[in-house]
């Protein structure tokens, strides 16, 4: 299980991916769609990738509620239980 | 004594004989359609691969494209109408819910009294069909089927939607299946999940639309009728990001499984020809497939756009068109979409 640091940059690894986007960007407070411009389609290459890496379940309806990274973060962290 | 009740008798196997295309006459540029989408040619570029697509204009029905493209592939086959004993349409687009497209087809083409009717499996309708074409073949009950995935999707769009009706085009396309010596279609991988019904669908039923009508005539208050912002006409709207995530890694296993079913590698391909619903969604499929560089894929869509049922028969014509060299080789072919519903099969190219 990770804690919300290995997730945050686990996460950031995802992100650099599948944008290119340079991995210290990737902060808690950047919302994904305004700071990181990651559209929802690329948001959903994301969440499918997220969800290998850190063995977790986020559905469909879940994902346009996670607008920061770091509400990414938190479900994640608590997806893991 | 009891009498014994004759059966057809079956064939060894079946495959794709020919393939006819037809294109709506219009070319609809991005900048044509970004306006009312407050959109511009580079976004729909990026986010959906789409440089134009082509529509067919109010003259242009869904009817005459689907003649021109079955009888183009009928020509290829060397056959007439007459040796045609089966006709099947796949469309979500019919102006009529009856009777079928299929009927009038079979009567354009010359193949009466061939049976004919229409399926409705949207996207994936073009495999659907090459599913029963292949059945009806090995099967004895048939010796030339037709399959045709014809749409004229611009009837059923929404200028100001950007869900999906920016991507959408117009054209059919059409095979010939007939009995082969050798196996030419695999076996299909084809399924529904109808508890995501509303993830692709018309924004509403025919019977709200005629319930407004009636309402307006009786109360003498026509304004829902005049009023653009109603919307009234039923068209296409989709969930995108939720198809987009179904569509790659839930497809791309039903992809893998269709090969694994025809015991062909990827490597073996010659094309893969998925649906043509957004390039990236083609992309992404291609990487979980693991596709090598020696097989080509379908990329109709920059021009033509999301035909629906006619995208896949329409890519098999533009890579064949383009490298003759791929006819005999083997592709691997899969449709998608509201339902929801899914296709694939391996098929040798004509």
């Amino acid at each position: 299980m990770a804690n919300k640091e290995e997730i945050l940059a686990g996460l950031a690894e995802i992100v650099n991916e599948e944008t290119g986007l340079e991995s210290e960007e990737v902060q808690l407070d950047k919302s994904f769609t305004d700071d990181l411009d990651i559209d929802s389609i690329s948001m959903m290459t994301i969440v499918v990738n997220a969800e290998e890496k850190f063995d977790v379940k986020i559905p469909d309806e879940e994902v346009k509620n996670l607008k920061t990274v770091n509400d990414a973060v938190e479900f994640i962290a608590n997806a893991q239980g | 004594m009891t009498t014994t009740l004759k059966q057809y008798e079956p064939v060894a196997g079946s495959r794709i004989l020919s393939v006819g295309a037809a294109r709506g006459n219009l070319v609809v540029t991005n900048e044509d359609i970004a306006g009312p989408i407050d959109s511009s040619d580079e976004w729909i570029q990026k986010r959906t691969g789409i440089v134009t697509r082509r529509r067919a204009d109010r003259d242009l029905s869904l009817l005459d494209l689907t003649t021109q493209a079955a009888q183009e592939a009928i020509d290829k086959a060397g056959l007439t109408g007459a040796d045609i004993d089966a006709v099947i349409v796949s469309t979500v687009t019919s102006p009529y819910a009856t009777p079928s497209a299929a009927a009038a087809l079979a009567h354009n083409i010359g193949a009466t009294p061939a049976p004919a009717f229409d399926i409705s499996a949207a996207c994936a309708g073009y495999c659907y069909g090459v599913a029963q074409a292949d059945a009806l073949v090995r099967s004895g009950m048939a010796k030339h089927v037709v399959v045709v995935g014809a749409e004229k999707l611009s009837d059923f769009i929404d200028e100001t939607d950007r869900s999906i009706s920016f991507i959408l085009g117009d054209g059919a396309g059409a095979v010939v299946v007939g009995a082969s010596e050798e196996a030419g279609i695999s076996p299909s991988v084809w399924g529904s999940d109808g508890e995501r019904w509303e993830t692709v669908s018309m924004t509403r039923s025919m019977l709200d639309l005629r319930d407004a009508v009636e309402t307006a005539r009786r109360t003498g208050d026509t304004s829902a009728l005049t009023d653009p912002e109603s919307k009234l006409w039923p068209t296409l709207h989709q969930d995108g990001p939720s198809v987009f995530r179904w569509a790659v890694w839930s497809m791309a296993k039903v992809a893998q499984e269709a090969l694994d079913k025809a015991g062909v590698r990827a490597e073996d391909l010659a094309a893969f020809l998925p649906h043509q619903a957004n390039e990236r969604i083609i992309d992404e499929m291609a990487k979980q497939l693991k596709l090598p560089d020696t097989v080509t894929i379908g990329r109709d869509i920059k021009e033509t756009g999301n035909t629906s049922a006619a995208s896949i028969p329409l890519a098999m014509h533009r890579v064949l068109q383009e490298d003759p060299s791929l006819s005999g080789g083997l592709a691997l072919q899969i449709g998608f979409g509201a339902g929801l519903v899914y296709g694939a099969q391996v098929v040798r190219l004509p």
